[in-house]
């Protein structure tokens, strides 16, 4: 048993009642159905609710209503966080509805999709908010009984009292346990009395998916709504110069057409302000057809810009002058800059040892580079949001990965104190990181601001794939110095990207090595990056993972017992103290991927390829094994072993593990964005490339450390690793390297 | 603008909208059936699949005017609440990561199994391949297949 103490979260349990707001103001059905979950088979709506806190309502028959705090992308925490809350509130899962909760910074800790940090950053806050509101429909029951609280406890949704045999489900004192005072501490349940954490539950839309629910942001919809689309800019390095509507604004449907300014010119952006394309104009009309159609009319013309500055808000208030190159880009011009920019030497970020000396002794030097092309993140619900704005206040709702920083942006561009400013979140038809850049509730809230009506406005994928934002371009040479005896004595990493590094330096194989050095470079651009998927680490573990499998083999070791003897060294005696990960959870997954994948005993005749990889704060190994048929390689087989501490929704763990997999295949054999004068060469998926079904791994397994450690990351730590597991299986399989994604082309040549 | 009569779902329908209209904005703005979702607009990733007379189509470049008598069916259209063997066994499967793509999948894969019972690993690659699923559940997508077809 452990006891928390309430108060660091406090204001989550005050009994205020939950924002209803979005219901006063819009289509009341709209909402409900994007932001509740099917209803379990049988259960019947209560007539009245009672707000225990701001996690949960009891109904009066006992059904309880769970609020998941953080936005839903695909993750599944609409279902698990609401796991934790229900598992320490001690309540049938079957008796549990839940309900997206809105914005509300006051209530909840941290309303953000990223950074794998939903589930670890809120999973003391949510066993709390259960655990109190258990405690308080137990005190409720006891002072009813006249009975001390201590002999009270509860069972599935049931209250008890032994001595006594009284006994009485939840919804008897859900009116009660609403006033009781919040207790200063509660007791968390012992781990092993789980009984919702750590089994498979489905996840609560699932319904609603299947029969086509609205539960998606461009599902989202009012009476007298209005839709809008925007016209940006068609290459970087480029910005508006003039329009003409006039023939486009007698188009069937079509009410206005305007410019539009994303930011005031004296507003200090947020990291999430990212958008290369702040001045734009706007089509808005009656419907969606209508409003693309009046668009390909629209006659706007661009120019080039020289140079352009803004102010950036940096963490803890300092504000900085950013400046945009001018130019017009091209992929071309971007590899030789690199090339030329990777000859050179860099800023050093890490050094220990004598790197220098070491490779000047070496009997050999194994040096190889590694690059990685632009990728859009390409989520398959094109971006959208909606707003009502009003006089003095505004509504917005739709699909943000993060929803309480955007909420500050547009309430300084519109004027309106923050509290003016209601932000509701729906389901996301994925995000990838893309939706952490909300420019577009901006841009929203300017054109309902304009057109004194609620708006829904629409990206095209056109819009989306050539508008930013993307994951930049990564270049790395990797170097190992090898002694006589063929054993590694240096170790060096250069690594540098457009516009930034994807240098991790304080990771493994840091910490191993008594000779390191780790040194970054980076090239201006004025293409628009952002966090795409496990950022930098999706280029990092491909190369350095693929590095290390080459080494092995140099070396005549073989590449899981190289890599577990490099991880015993950083355990018992770590070179360096800023070394960010732990040596025994990563070798631990890596032991436990040579047993599943019977690497010992069954590799013969298979061509297999292993790689590990450590980042927000999780391990995980694999095995990937490729089969020729036809003369083509196939991945038929992949096998993960996961450390994520504790898995609180196995299934969909398993299902996020999978997802991660097919999906790094798929970065590291198709995905490229490349650029000409700076426009976008790809703009939609007929030129840009997702993996599909036929591509997909046969098989993929899944295993989880089991260990009691708090949860750690899963959405992004599977995705990394499999293109190394990839790029040196399909060396087994075909005897070449892989060193340039993607490994269709496998070249960064000219 | 052009009157049309459409039968989705079973159910007769009347828009007034341009003939160039594509049958998915039909859909969503005209007729408030969101579950055929906008994904590409150029037939490139599935999202939008609808059958016309039973054949899965991309309603994105199907014209509402080329519809003719033919016979819509939506993700709404298969059952009142779930109840398809498809639906079933994507629910046991629990497929969906972020769902978008999902209705464009089942709608495809009840073509599929429409026109082929029992499809080889091969039929069901080839079939849904103009499906993309960007949060990569492609292997439960052929398991709950699999599924449905042994229902």
């Amino acid at each position: 048993m452990t006891l928390v103490k309430t108060t660091y979260n406090r204001r989550s349990f005050f009994k205020t009642s939950l924002a209803a707001g979005g219901g006063l103001l819009i289509g009341f059905n709209w909402l409900a159905s994007a932001c509740t979950s099917d209803t379990p088979k049988g259960l019947v709506i209560p007539d009245e609710w009672f707000d225990v806190n701001a996690y949960l309502k009891i109904g009066e028959n006992g059904v309880v209503t769970i609020l998941s705090p953080n936005p839903e992308i695909g993750q599944n925490v609409k279902t698990s966080m609401p796991m934790i809350v229900a598992e320490e509130l001690n309540v049938d899962w079957k008796n549990v509805i839940v309900e997206q909760a809105p914005l509300n910074t006051k209530k909840y800790t941290r309303q953000l999709a990223g950074g794998s940090d939903s589930i670890r950053t809120t999973w003391t806050a949510l066993r709390t908010a259960g655990a109190s509101a258990c405690y308080m429909l137990k005190k409720a029951a006891a002072d009813a009984w006249s009975v001390p609280v201590e002999e009270v406890t509860t069972e599935l949704g049931v209250i008890h009292h032994k001595g006594s045999g009284k006994k009485a489900g939840y919804g008897e004192f859900a009116s009660a346990a609403a006033a009781v005072p919040v207790p200063e501490e509660v007791e968390l349940k012992d781990l092993k009395d789980f009984r919702i954490v750590g089994n498979s539950q489905k996840n609560v839309d699932g319904l609603g998916i299947v029969t086509g629910k609205p539960l998606f942001g461009l599902d989202y919809k009012v009476d007298g709504m209005l839709t809008a689309m925007i016209v940006h800019p068609p290459a970087f390095g480029m910005t508006l110069k003039s329009f003409d509507a006039s023939d486009v604004k007698t188009m069937p449907g079509i009410k206005d057409v305007f410019a539009l300014k994303v930011y005031n010119d004296d507003y200090a952006r947020q990291w999430c302000d990212t958008s290369s394309f702040t001045e734009l104009v706007a089509v808005v009309g009656n419907s969606t057809w209508e409003v693309m159609m009046a668009k390909l009319m629209l006659n706007v013309e661009w120019e080039p810009f020289a140079e352009q500055k803004y102010a950036a808000a940096g963490w803890g208030g300092n504000t900085q002058d950013v400046t945009v190159p001018g130019g017009l880009e091209s992929t071309t011009e971007h590899k030789k800059k690199m090339i030329a920019e990777a000859a050179k030497s860099a800023r050093v970020v890490r050094k220990d040892g004598n790197p220098e000396e070491a490779f000047k002794k070496a009997a050999k030097i194994i040096e190889r580079t590694y690059t990685a092309p632009f990728l859009a993140h390409s989520p398959m619900e094109p971006m959208n949001f909606f707003a009502d704005v009003k006089e003095d206040s505004a509504v917005l709702v739709g699909p943000i990965q993060s929803p309480e920083y955007m909420a500050k942006t547009v309430a300084d561009r519109l004027g309106f104190p923050l509290e003016k400013v209601e932000v509701q979140m729906t389901r996301m038809g994925g995000g990838f990181g893309r939706r952490l850049y909300g420019h577009f509730m901006v841009e929203v809230a300017l054109i309902s601001q304009k057109m004194k009506a609620p708006v829904k406005l629409v990206y095209s994928r056109e819009d989306e794939m050539t508008a930013g934002i993307y994951r930049p371009m990564y270049h790395a040479i990797y170097r190992a110095a090898l002694d006589a005896d063929n054993k590694l004595t240096a170790f060096h990493v250069k690594m540098g990207g457009i516009p930034e590094s994807a240098l991790h330096a304080n990771r493994f194989p840091a910490g191993a090595l008594d000779n390191y050095l780790a040194e970054s470079w980076s090239i201006e651009s004025n293409i628009s990056v952002g966090a795409m998927r496990a950022p930098a680490s999706n280029f990092n573990a491909a190369a350095e993972q693929s590095f290390l499998d080459e080494l092995a083999e140099e070396m005549g070791v073989d590449p899981i017992q190289f890599r577990l003897d490099l991880l015993k060294r950083a355990q018992e005696n770590p070179v360096g103290e800023n070394n960010d990960y732990d040596a025994a959870r990563y070798a631990g997954v890596l032991e436990l991927v040579r047993e599943k994948s019977g690497w010992d005993t069954d590799s013969q005749g298979k061509h297999r390829g292993v790689s590990a990889y450590f980042c927000h704060r999780s391990y995980v190994a694999q095995v990937l094994d490729i089969v020729m048929e036809n003369g083509e390689p196939k991945v038929d087989h992949v096998y993960n072993a996961v450390d994520c501490g504790i898995v609180v929704n196995p299934d969909a763990a398993v299902n996020m593990t999978e997802g991660s997999v097919v999906d790094g295949i798929g970065t590291a054999m198709y995905g490229e964005l490349t650029f000409n004068n700076g426009e976008p060469e790809q703009s939609n998926f007929d030129g840009y490339r997702l993996i599909r079904h036929a591509e997909a791994p046969r098989k993929i397994d899944v295993a989880f450390v089991e260990n009691k450690i708090h949860p750690t990351g899963l959405g992004e730590p599977p995705y990394p690793p499999v293109m190394a597991a990839l790029a040196n299986a399909l060396y087994k399989a075909t005897g070449t390297r892989y060193y340039h994604q993607p490994f269709v082309k496998n070249t960064f040549e000219v | 603008m052009t009157i049309f009569n459409l039968k989705i779902n079973k159910k007769e329908y009347q828009v007034d909208v341009d003939p160039s209209t594509p049958v998915l904005w039909v859909l969503r703005d005209h007729l408030d059936l969101m579950g055929t979702k906008f994904g590409c607009g150029m037939a490139q990733c599935g999202a939008c699949t609808i059958h016309l007379d039973g054949k899965a189509v991309r309603s994105c470049i199907t014209f509402v005017d080329s519809v003719g008598d033919k016979e819509i069916t939506t993700i709404e259209g298969l059952s009142e609440n779930g109840e398809h063997p498809v639906q079933k066994a994507w629910l046991e499967h629990d497929v969906p990561q972020c769902g978008y793509c999902q209705s464009g999948q089942i709608m495809s894969a009840v073509a599929l199994l429409n026109e082929n019972p029992n499809p080889s690993d091969e039929e069901i690659e080839t079939a849904m391949n103009g499906n993309i699923c960007r949060c990569g559940t492609y292997t439960r997508i052929k398991a709950a297949i699999k599924t449905a077809v042994n229902s």
